[in-house]
């Protein structure tokens, strides 16, 4: 997991030489690109460790998969910042969903529905699927119109919504989130300096 | 057996409640010599250790969710000083068959200031005068010239920041400068401007400048969480810590006022309380009681505390005590305005509520309805939190890159309006002690009865209209709403604004009214009250400015009272 040059650098001493980088102003020019590839792969071990390391406390293994894909395919990763599961809006749905019923019988029945239908449909349940036909089935249950022009949708679009509204609570309030939008704030000042100059506000 | 006759404590005041009443009370009377003894029902405050300033949604588990995600669209969610609650497991209350109520109550050192919006709006000469004015509801036994000096004092002591208006029947104050406005508040007014709708600097008890050893706030828009710097006004950070320098002040935390006990003068001599530690019963001594307990908890206590003398409750020979319960007029309405997606990330934060504000810009013209409302409004790039984007996901639906660039895009571009009106006291309002239910403590609990009237309706459908109208004239676009208000829906649920006030009110006559014109019992000299039960109306100004001021003129006569040798 290490890779090749593991040894050599340890996460501290890459750590270290990053901040060091920091404070000189050029952080990737100070670190060796040996290190900058290791820490990189480093970090993405320690996340896919802690998500697998991550004890649903409601939901099933296979349902909690399903669920971080779902939570992925909503808020993704892309050039601007990480995505769901970075976020830790997966945990944050299985903490809520623990302790609500409501959500319980939403959630947890809708992902079982999900999978019933997938079966149906396509032999397989949804994680098993290919990337075409959870397209087609997503793109079915994400919007409203759909469960208006054919009933039997009409619980997978409760499902999503409900699914879509929670993924959006625990994406935009991490960390990553917070600043994908660009708030800015939480601070201490000692004068609130109004409005920037923008024209026609 | 040898009998051991301790002579027992007796102290010169008890106030039940530590709010804005109770803490205005506390420290006008300990400063004026008195030894008070304070019930508080809910524990001490530690600012230091219980307040979640600063902290960001991530860094707890549940985002400000709280369990099971009960909190995601409520105001008292993880982040919120502690202790302030919709429901209290073990302490409810009733709603009559055919009412709903909803009666914020927080148990806790300083009471619902810990809470608050820190809008600090004086009531005007005409909501004084209400009855003389246009013949319905009742005057107050008190005018506007009467409790102006105690406004001063209050806005002194505590600082509120605004300007100098001359607006009528809102009057200026004693004013710290305000904040620069957001970029929201700019556009608005300008919107404002066009309509003739005055729109100003907002009035709020944050400092701007420091004050008596409090440092000027910091702008970081978390008021409601409560503040460590103390930057804002709390009765638990402002009003407690000068009485308790005294000396005089013994509180008593974890205390549920259960009954006021009379002796056989016909005076208070002592309370009955249940100390919650330790579920025991215990008595406290005083020569006399300022019952600050929150409108309607205050009415509770004085309706338990039946005696043969008053088999009605205490100072309720007049049968008004739970009567004439208002809460303000609440409706709101959000805009969407895409000129805000121009902006560049910048920090909006502010103070911890809004910059400006529309006081009632139609006083003495003529409306379809009686009295006013004012208009406050909030939003923009405000800190994420839960609850924050289900709108946008609803809306636009679908998934993936483009929606959370929508997310995104959208973000800051939302402000909502929030109308609070007058509501005229009516018959079908009010709380009662409910027969068959009692609390954890074995106390009986209230029991609600709420109906708005038809000036009530007709004003929320002007708030609406108004809303609307400022929307467009500012360039959004309104967001869901119907058209025109209608009688089921885009009024607030009584008791949700948190302005329930008049259950033991004040008046000339002993026959309609429970306190005299000092907040004294008619029936009960050695009895006041100084929360916002006194209230005779409840015009548009958030109460809490004059809970404050009323308290301290209530205080300052208590303490002539003690002077004159009155209360032994």
């Amino acid at each position: 997991m290490s890779g090749k040059i593991g040894a050599a650098f340890s996460r501290r001493s890459v750590l270290k030489s990053l901040s060091l980088g920091a404070a000189a102003g050029s952080v990737l020019r100070a670190i060796p690109l040996e290190a900058a590839t290791w820490l990189h792969g480093a970090i993405q071990a320690e996340r896919a460790d802690k998500a697998g390391g991550y004890a649903p406390k409601f939901f099933s293994p296979h349902q909690y998969s399903t669920l971080q894909l779902l939570c992925e395919t909503i808020f993704p990763a892309d050039a601007d910042s990480g995505g769901a599961i970075e976020a830790g809006a997966p945990e944050f749905i299985d903490l809520l969903t623990s302790e609500n019923q409501e959500y319980q019988v939403k959630l947890g029945g809708g992902l079982m529905w999900l999978d019933a239908t997938c079966e149906e449909r396509y032999g397989n349940a949804f994680l098993q699927c290919t990337q075409q036909q959870q397209k087609e089935i997503l793109d079915l249950i994400a919007y409203r119109r759909n469960g208006q022009n054919n009933k039997a949708l009409r619980y997978g679009v409760e499902f999503f919504s409900l699914l879509r509204d929670l993924a959006s609570d625990g994406f935009f309030t991490s960390k990553i989130g917070i600043e994908y939008l660009g708030y800015q704030g939480n601070s201490f000042l000692m004068e609130f300096p109004g409005c920037p100059p923008v024209p026609g506000v | 057996m040898l009998q051991v006759n301790t002579p027992r404590k007796i102290y010169d005041v008890c106030i039940i409640g530590s709010g804005a009443g109770g803490g205005t009370a506390a420290k006008v009377l300990t400063e004026g010599g008195l030894n008070v003894v304070m019930l508080e029902a809910g524990p001490r405050l530690n600012p230091e250790k219980d307040f979640k300033e600063h902290v960001w949604p991530y860094e707890l588990a549940h985002r400000g969710a709280d369990v099971g995600g009960k909190a995601r669209y409520e105001m008292n969610n993880e982040f919120m000083a502690p202790n302030g609650f919709w429901e209290i497991e073990g302490e409810p209350y009733t709603t009559a068959p055919g009412s709903t109520f909803r009666w914020f109550r927080s148990r806790i050192e300083g009471g619902r200031t810990n809470h608050w919006g820190r809008i600090a709006l004086r009531f005007g000469p005409a909501d004084f005068r209400a009855r003389s004015i246009d013949g319905m509801g009742d005057d107050w036994p008190i005018t506007y010239a009467e409790l102006a000096p105690y406004y001063d004092k209050v806005e002194s002591y505590i600082g509120v920041f605004g300007t100098k208006e001359n607006v009528p029947n809102a009057p200026d104050g004693v004013f710290q400068p305000p904040p620069r406005p957001r970029c929201t508040e700019t556009l608005i007014k300008k919107a404002c401007d066009s309509l003739k709708i005055t729109c100003i600097p907002s009035r709020m008890a944050i400092l701007t400048q420091p004050l008596n050893g409090r440092p000027a706030c910091h702008y970081c828009a978390q008021c409601g969480r409560g503040c460590i710097s103390a930057s804002n006004f709390s009765s638990s950070q402002v009003m407690i810590p000068p009485a308790q320098a005294t000396g005089r002040l013994t509180m008593i935390a974890n205390a549920m006022a259960r009954e006021i006990v009379v002796g056989k003068a016909g005076k208070a001599e002592a309370v009955s309380y249940i100390d919650k530690t330790t579920r025991s019963e215990s008595q406290v001594y005083a020569r006399a009681f300022v019952v600050a307990a929150s409108a309607c908890e205050s009415a509770r206590l004085l309706l338990n505390s039946r005696s043969s003398s008053f088999p009605d409750g205490l100072a309720n020979s007049s049968g008004v005590v739970g009567r004439y319960l208002t809460d303000s007029v609440g409706a709101g309405l959000a805009g969407y305005f895409p000129q805000l997606e121009k902006l560049p990330p910048h920090n909006h934060d502010g103070v911890g509520g809004m910059h400006m504000y529309m006081p009632w810009w139609r006083f003495g013209k003529k409306n379809d309805f009686l009295r006013g409302y004012h208009i406050e409004f909030g939003g923009g790039r405000d800190m994420p939190g839960v609850g924050g984007f289900g709108g946008v996901c609803a809306e636009h639906e679908g998934y993936g890159v483009g929606l959370k660039q929508k997310c995104r895009s959208s973000y800051g571009n939302y402000i909502g309006f929030a109308g609070r009106g007058e509501m005229i006291p009516n018959e079908k309002s009010y709380c009662e002690l409910d027969p068959n239910v009692v609390d954890r403590w074995g106390i009986p609990v209230l029991r609600f009865h709420w109906q708005w009237g038809e000036n009530e309706f007709a004003m929320a459908r002007h708030m609406q209209e108004t809303f609307r109208s400022i929307v467009e004239a500012a360039g959004g676009t309104v967001l869901g709403g119907s058209r025109r208000a209608t009688h089921s829906g885009d009024i607030s649920t009584g008791g949700e604004i948190i302005h329930e006030l008049g259950t033991v009110r004040m008046g000339s006559d002993a026959k309609r009214s429970a306190l005299n014109s000092h907040c004294q019992a008619h029936d009960v000299k050695n009895v006041f009250v100084a929360d916002a039960a006194p209230f005779v109306t409840n015009p548009d100004k958030n109460p809490t400015l004059t809970i404050m001021a009323l308290s301290w003129r209530t205080s300052e006569y208590l303490l002539e009272q003690a002077r004159k040798g009155e209360l032994s």
